[in-house]
């Protein structure tokens, strides 16, 4: 674990253009392969830490790195290529609903391809097999020519996944994967990434506003409040009580 | 007891001082309107007689007639089919370039709007006039006329649909690293195409009626033979033709009607 961490924060902050505090002053690092939860109440600057990652949002000051390397002054095509070996799950799924759960699998492959031929959809025999192997492995192969709105919300969540998975992403974000999802289908969702991130050594990044599930898949958990990094430790030293101080305290200061 | 705090509505809202105000301002506009365009109402019906006049001559139409104005009439429908393709094609770029959830930068977003107000507000039987001018009598004025104003409307149309899409897929498809170009081709396309398609057939609608009128500019079609014989009082043919044309936009409306609900 002593390797060079994949991802690093040092003295990030973010300031909204309306001057909302984001993050504030967040230093950390993650090692490759990690499962990392991240908890704090609602706008406590989860989905803002996330989206920094992959630079959906920018960061007013300080430094990310990605292997090792600033991110910030990435344009372009280096910025499209750092997007595609971070996958990012969404709450609301983000499926192309009209189109073929197919074509939103393959939409995950597209900056393997210069733009002019994912406009004439000239995807490789490899890459369409790939499609296949990537549904079958989040157990909805027969799923292929299904119109993505006619699946239920968690087999929509696991289109999304195989999706991420065709950019073979060296990490994940997951911003609450799970939270419009009964208990059975935030389970199968969950054990997906989990497996993702044991088989396939993805550094997998969670959301998550539940703490039993947080203590469930969790390698380490790490708690916000008001944009800050209030909280850090391996899952072997979390406790119940820490935990409920991260939601507690916040509630008492709200 | 204590009764529940809630909002007061001041006296603006309790007594609808908006609401009535709009009301009377309208009622005057309509009456000053009236007044000054000098609008009769009485010689509409004084003159009535002559409107039943008109009818009886046309009660006899000469059907023979109808071998003459089929080639026309489907002239007019390949103009307005083409006008529409034309003017619907050109309109998407600029569909996307207006829609605010896309382009993020207002100045270009502007020009872009300000380009199709203008296109908007030219009048189609001005421009019919223009491009006869400029092509001389035929079909060629019509189809580029029937084009600019079809893009001037459908463009308008489009960005109204583009702005209601669901943004969530774009947001998929940046965070997987496409480009802005295969974002509109993956995420908005599939969204709009229905809609687009839609708008297209009612604007085709709309083309088929206003090329008939184009027509009369010398914009080419079924229009050149109806002013013919309206100079010739030649009623009976007129007759035939307005019963034709009748039908066709019937069947043209139908058709497209049925589609869009099919579409939709
Ligand atoms: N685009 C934006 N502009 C301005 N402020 C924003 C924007 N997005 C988020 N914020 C603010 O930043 C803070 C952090 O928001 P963020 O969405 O990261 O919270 P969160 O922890 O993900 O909350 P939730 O659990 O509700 O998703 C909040 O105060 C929010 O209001
Ligand atoms: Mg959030």
């Amino acid at each position: 674990m002593e390797e060079a961490p994949i991802i690093s924060f040092k003295h990030v902050n973010k300031i909204y253009s309306n001057g909302t505090v984001g993050l504030k002053d967040i230093n950390f690092e993650i090692p490759q392969g990690q499962f990392l939860v991240v908890v704090g109440l609602s706008g406590a600057g989860k989905s803002t830490l996330l989206r920094t990652i992959n630079r959906m949002h920018e960061i007013t000051s300080g430094e990310i790195k990605i292997d090792g390397e600033p991110i910030q002054t990435y344009k372009g095509q280096a910025l499209r290529l750092l997007r595609r070996k971070i996958g990012m799950i969404f709450q609301g799924f983000n499926l192309v609903n009209r189109s073929s759960v197919e074509r939103n699998v393959l939409s995950g492959r597209v900056s393997y391809y210069p733009t002019w031929k994912t406009l004439c959809g000239l995807f490789t025999q490899a890459d369409r097999e790939m499609a296949v192997r990537s549904l079958q492995r989040v157990n909805l192969a027969d799923k292929l020519y299904t119109r993505a709105d006619e699946l239920s919300g968690g087999q929509q969540q696991r289109v999304a996944i195989a999706r991420t998975l065709m950019q073979e992403p060296k990490i994940i974000l997951a911003d609450e994967p799970v939270a419009s999802l009964d208990p059975l289908t935030t389970k199968a969702v969950m054990d997906t990434l989990q497996r993702l991130n044991r088989e396939d050594n993805i550094t997998v990044i969670v959301n998550l506003h539940s703490v039993p599930l947080a203590r469930q898949y969790a390698d380490r958990i790490i708690g916000l409040q008001a944009g800050q990094l209030v909280y850090d430790r391996p899952i072997s030293e979390v406790t119940e009580a820490d935990l409920n101080d991260i939601y507690v305290t916040e509630a008492v200061q709200a | 007891m204590s009764i529940p705090e809630v909002p007061r509505r001041s006296w603006i809202q309790r007594w609808h001082v908006k609401g009535i105000a709009v009301t009377g301002l309208l009622l005057v506009l309509l009456v000053a309107s009236s007044r000054m365009t000098g609008v009769d109402v009485g010689m509409f019906f004084s003159n009535f007689g002559q409107f039943l006049n008109l009818l009886v001559r046309m009660s006899h139409p000469a059907w023979e007639y109808t071998n003459v104005i089929v080639q026309p009439l489907l002239e007019t429908i390949q103009m307005a089919i083409l006008g529409t393709t034309i003017g619907a094609a050109l309109a998407v770029p600029f569909a996307i370039l207006s829609a605010s959830n896309l382009i993020h930068n207002r100045f270009l977003r502007g020009l872009t709007r300000l380009f199709l107000d203008l296109v908007r507000t030219l009048p189609d039987l001005l421009l019919a006039a223009i491009f006869v001018a400029v092509f001389g009598i035929g079909s060629t004025a019509g189809v580029v006329t029937l084009a600019i104003f079809s893009f001037g409307m459908v463009s308008k149309l489009f960005y109204e649909v583009i702005e209601t899409i669901d943004m969530g897929s774009l947001e998929a498809l940046t965070s997987v690293g496409a480009s802005k170009v295969t974002i509109i081709w993956y995420a908005v396309l599939p969204q709009i195409l229905n809609q687009f398609v839609s708008y297209f057939l009612y604007t085709l609608e709309i083309n088929v009626r206003a090329s008939t009128v184009l027509g009369y500019l010398g914009a080419g079609g079924i229009g050149v033979f109806l002013q013919r014989s309206l100079n010739e009082f030649n009623y009976s043919q007129t007759a035939v033709i307005i019963l034709a044309t009748l039908a066709v936009v019937l069947v043209i409306d139908g058709i497209s009607n049925h589609l869009r609900r099919v579409l939709l």
